[in-house]
């Protein structure tokens, strides 16, 4: 049986928002990786290192990483509990993405404090 | 013309089956979909739909023709015939009791579980509850469904989760008495909402909109819903 135990914040309402918030995040992360790719102009392996070690910087992008790991989590917890029926099976699909996700954060952190 | 009809008697078959009919309009005239059935029935008494006020009023004879929810007794054929061809199945996502007929228990479940009539714990006035004449324009564009489920069927948020997503239809009427002055459990029927399925298993793609033969916007009363939701948990 499909339950919401395993939801985002178990509040339809929480978890819509959530979606909605961590969008916007994504988007404004998006606009100025695309701002700076286009605009700056010198793009070398120095700029980009020391972009990358303003603290400024390493906030926004670890606030995009866990955007997108909420936002993942919960666009995925949809699709899995509308086209997958078999409890076990969805179970495993959601742990592989609760565990992805977990790499992820992590990775991105140790990427972003090692730069 | 060609018809081309869903058919499954539960006690003679073992799988539905498509059954093609060719068919002559008397006068080559622009019937409706159920007339069109009612010659079909003629010619082979054993086939099965639901109808009864046959103008749209009813809302008995939903069904899925050439792909498209609607009523087929207000549904012309000049509307849906596609190179003089013509698909009937039955309400897609429903269990299938015979041919066109669907088992419409999941469907009123929903309905049931939004309380659609007025609760109001005051005290009875000695004539009636009035509303002013704006309060009660808030209903427009509510009440008039009749519970013929061409949206819900048409919505695959309610194909996945019927169970559990109150669907289209029910959240219309959730909405009808959200929205009514006259009604004091407002509170109690959000809480009864704001779970991850009832209402926010809608994603707004609108199929419920383009087949209500009603004319009816459940996406807009979901997002009100939604905003009230919102308003009350912030």
């Amino acid at each position: 049986m499909v339950t919401s135990i395993t939801s985002f914040g178990r509040s339809g309402l929480y978890d819509w928002m959530m979606q909605r918030v961590t969008a916007a995040v994504l988007m404004a992360y998006t606009i100025f990786m695309i701002g700076y790719l286009l605009f700056s102009s010198d793009l070398s392996y120095a700029s980009w290192s020391s972009l990358f070690q303003n603290t400024a910087m390493r906030i926004f992008t670890l606030l995009a990483i866990l955007s997108m790991v909420a936002h993942a989590w919960i666009g995925l917890w949809s699709v899995s509990t509308d086209y997958i029926k078999k409890t076990s099976i969805r179970f495993a699909f959601q742990s592989v993405c609760g565990l992805l996700a977990f790499i992820y954060v992590v990775w991105g952190i140790q990427i972003l404090w090692g730069v | 013309m060609l018809v081309s009809v869903y058919r499954y008697n539960p006690e003679t078959d073992d799988a539905p089956y498509m059954q093609d009919i060719h068919i002559e309009i008397p006068g080559g005239k622009d019937i409706m979909v159920l007339d069109l059935l009612q010659l079909l029935k003629e010619k082979d008494t054993s086939m099965t739909f639901r109808r009864s006020c046959r103008e749209g009023v009813c809302g008995s004879d939903g069904m899925n023709m050439n792909g498209k929810n609607g009523l087929a007794c207000i549904t012309a054929l000049s509307q849906v015939v596609v190179k003089d061809k013509l698909v009937l199945r039955p309400l897609p996502g429903l269990p299938v009791i015979r041919d066109l007929v669907v088992d419409m228990s999941q469907f009123y479940r929903q309905y049931e579980k939004v309380k659609p009539f007025l609760i109001n714990d005051t005290p009875p006035p000695a004539i009636e509850r009035l509303q002013t004449p704006e309060d009660r324009a808030e209903l427009d564009g509510l009440y008039e469904c009749i519970l013929c489920a061409c949206c819900s069927t048409a919505c695959p948020s309610f194909w996945w989760n019927p169970d559990k997503f109150i669907g289209p239809s029910g959240l219309l009427q959730a909405y009808r008495f959200l929205a009514d002055t006259r009604d004091t459990a407002r509170d109690q029927r959000l809480s009864e909402l704001d779970d991850p399925f009832s209402v926010f298993r809608c994603h707004g793609i609108m199929n419920c909109v383009s087949v209500c033969p009603k004319g009816l916007n459940p996406t807009k009363a979901i997002g009100k819903i939604r905003n009230m939701l919102l308003q009350r948990a912030t």
